[in-house]
């Protein structure tokens, strides 16, 4: 059976600026990856290559989900297909209520996959639910999408939406940042509810902490727009505890 | 006699054949003067041409060269008008066809006790020297030269009077109807509010167009409010795309009051606004907001002035454009700072998206500041669709177009959700809505959830 999620030396980049240089990665059902490095080193242009963004133009190899590859779809499409991305930077956008946005973002997905529609009743029991797990303020619905939330509360938002949406491919885009060690907690308890033998996650990080509540099968540390090292979650712990300047040199004794 | 000459003889003497001209019959001597005053000055000064620095993107023209007639009255029935209509959520209700007031489209029933609101022309026996007193004192007939054209067809119209400590937030809704025909029409709609100290007031002035075919409205406000008065007005434009309107908007208001402005534009062919507030006692607070929604050939020309005459007074300004197809707006935001006007805190932002290749916006802030001691900022920004909104939306599995139709509303609602008369912004969020087939249950109706300061 095809990997989830196979990543074959990709190349892409902005203009005349190469971002990524051949990353390799294969993400099986059932695994959850850490992809940690530095800033710079091209994680985050990764995770959003992957869901599709348009500004990075990709200029060699490709990117399979399910065996297919996914290069030619629309972001939304690929939304639909079960790819969900947690967002390093949360946008704001006034004037959307998060419910209505929300309620269209499942339906689309649902109705994609084949699957009836929620009506409001529905919705809001599964909102509800989700709500809870994150522990989420009341008015959230009501409110704009993100509008006046701090850092952290965009974050747990995030979470709180990937939890609704219930992904197949989850791609965590540095969600630990700006966030405190309970809302950390939290926001990991979320993303733990949604392992499962059917589904993956990947998580970009810079640092091991959110690792300690989302314990990671494979650890990959990138490099200037590469892969150059896989292990299991120690690698992680080996990171913090020698950073990586250390794994900078042994790459750079390799090469 | 040059060409411009010769339009404006032509011009008036269409428009003075009947309809409004007509009007002069029964006028007190001082009203008859303004009338005449405003006619002389017109004839003096003619229409404005894109030669003077006022009027250089916005080509008056096309109406100097139509030869339109004073608006007759026309009977219609509730119905006629009942989508724009406020019902029970207005304190009263003043309908006007083609500038003539009419009674039995008007209701006045839930007016809170002391406050006027009638027709000029019925209130000139009673409130005639309030009337006089105030009447063209603000609109000056030498603001512009539509002014002076207003002022001289003068007397149908609306007084709204606000006594000391009285009033409401409900709104007082003035519904201008114009029933375009196969002749080009023109009507000089005319309202004078007079808030007194403690005054309280919400004043929505609508205009709209029914039937096809050419008309103009020439519509002059004053609005002048005393002491610790709170006032809210809207100014709500939906002619048809026929339609030239040319609107002049004069306030002056006092220490501590809080005024707050919404303009919305969606009609019209040629839209030209001019709005002036001046802050005439300290810690007066003026917000001026407005939004024009336009497509097709439509030009919408927002001209705003915010003066500044005394200290500690601070000032909010946010418009925001969306324009289709050819569409073109124009916003012109000037912020003038009198030498004592110390401590002046004021904020101006534009904002318009371009939703294509061919629309054009043309933003021209303006600071004039003879204080030292002020905080005077302004900002401006044109272009498409946020990339990164657009984005966020699609990785949630909306659709290209779901999305840019979202984010277009969502680039309006920021205008519209600070309005707080409850009619107008719901007419306004369900015609954005409309407009791109969303529902009418993604409004934002929790109003606690924003602070009307932040722009």
């Amino acid at each position: 059976m095809a990997a989830l999620l196979e990543v074959k030396n990709l190349h892409a980049g902005v203009k005349d600026r190469e971002i990524l240089k051949g990353v390799d990665l294969v993400v099986n059902k059932g695994e959850v990856h850490a992809i940690m490095g530095k800033n710079g080193s091209g994680k985050s242009t990764l995770a959003q290559v992957i869901m599709g963004r348009e500004v990075y133009e990709v200029t060699q190899g490709d990117v399979l989900y399910n065996g297919q590859s996914i290069l030619e779809m629309d972001p939304e499409e690929r939304a639909r297909e079960g790819i969900f991305l947690a967002f390093q930077y949360p946008v704001e956008i006034p004037g959307i209520k998060t419910s209505y946005f929300l309620k269209a973002a499942v339906n689309a997905i649902r109705k994609h996959q084949g699957k009836e529609e929620l009506d409001a009743v529905e919705f809001l029991k599964l909102v509800r639910e989700k709500m809870e797990l994150l522990k989420m303020d009341k008015q959230y619905m009501e409110r704009a999408i993100n509008e006046g939330f701090s850092g952290g509360e965009k974050k747990r938002n995030e979470v709180f939406q990937m939890a609704v949406v219930n992904p197949i491919l989850a791609l965590m885009d540095e969600t630990d940042s700006g966030l405190d060690i309970d809302a950390l907690k939290t926001v990991a308890q979320g993303a733990n509810t949604l392992r499962s033998p059917d589904r993956a996650t990947v998580i970009v990080t810079h640092y091991q902490r959110l690792l300690n509540y989302i314990v990671p099968d494979f650890v990959h540390v990138m490099m200037d727009g590469r892969i150059v090292r896989s292990g299991d979650k120690t690698l992680a712990q080996e990171l913090e505890a020698k950073g990586y300047g250390s794994i900078e040199k042994e790459v750079a004794a390799t090469v | 006699m040059t060409q411009l000459a010769e339009d404006r003889q032509a011009f008036l003497s269409h428009v003075t054949r009947d309809g409004n001209g007509s009007a002069s019959a029964a006028a007190p001597e001082w009203l008859a003067r303004l009338r005449r005053a405003g006619l002389e000055w017109f004839k003096e000064v003619g229409f404005p041409t894109t030669k003077q620095e006022a009027w250089r993107v916005t080509n008056v023209a096309p109406i100097a060269r139509t030869a339109f007639v004073g608006a007759r009255p026309v009977d219609l029935k509730p119905d006629d008008i009942a989508p724009y209509t406020f019902r029970d959520e207005a304190a009263c209700e003043l309908v006007f066809v083609n500038g003539h007031f009419a009674p039995n489209l008007s209701s006045t029933r839930a007016l809170p006790k002391g406050v006027t609101v009638g027709s000029l022309a019925s209130q000139l026996d009673k409130h005639g020297a309030l009337i006089e007193r105030h009447l063209g004192k603000y609109a000056d007939i030498n603001t512009n030269p539509f002014v002076a054209l207003n002022a001289g067809f003068a007397g149908e119209g609306v007084l709204v009077h606000v006594p000391h400590s009285a009033g409401s937030a409900r709104p007082i809704h003035l519904l201008f109807v114009s029933t375009a025909a196969n002749e080009p029409t023109v009507s000089h709609p005319r309202v004078l509010v007079v808030a007194d100290d403690a005054a309280t007031a919400t004043i929505v002035e609508s205009y709209i167009g029914i039937g096809q075919g050419a008309y103009f409205t020439n519509a002059v406000t004053e609005i002048v409010a005393g002491d610790g008065a709170v006032i809210d007005h809207c100014k709500l434009q939906e002619e048809t795309p026929d339609a030239y309107h040319v609107s002049t908007t004069q306030i002056r208001i006092g220490k501590g009051t809080n005024f707050v402005s919404h303009s919305a534009t969606l009609g019209g062919k040629l839209t030209r606004n001019d709005l002036a507030c001046v802050l005439d006692g300290e810690y007066a607070y003026a917000t001026l907001n407005g939004l024009a929604i336009l497509n097709g050939e439509q030009h919408c020309d927002n001209n705003t002035l915010l003066h500044h005459e005394k200290p500690n007074c601070p000032s909010h300004e946010l418009y925001k454009y969306v324009l289709r197809d050819r569409a073109s707006g124009v916003f012109k935001g000037k912020i003038f700072v009198q030498k004592d006007a110390q401590k002046t805190n004021a904020k101006q932002t534009s904002k318009s998206l371009l939703l294509s290749d061919d629309a054009v916006m043309n933003a021209m802030p303006a600071l004039e500041i003879y204080a030292d001691d002020v905080k005077c900022t302004h900002g401006s920004t044109t272009g498409p669709v946020d990339e990164d909104q657009l984005f966020y939306l699609r990785t949630r599995g909306v659709d290209y177009e779901s999305a840019r139709a979202l984010m277009t509303y969502a680039f309006a609602a920021d205008v519209t959700r600070r309005i707080k008369v409850e009619p107008v912004r719901r007419r306004l969020e369900d015609y954005m809505a409309a407009q791109h087939g969303l529902p009418q249950d993604l409004r934002i109706t929790d109003l606690s959830a924003h602070d009307e300061g932040v722009l």
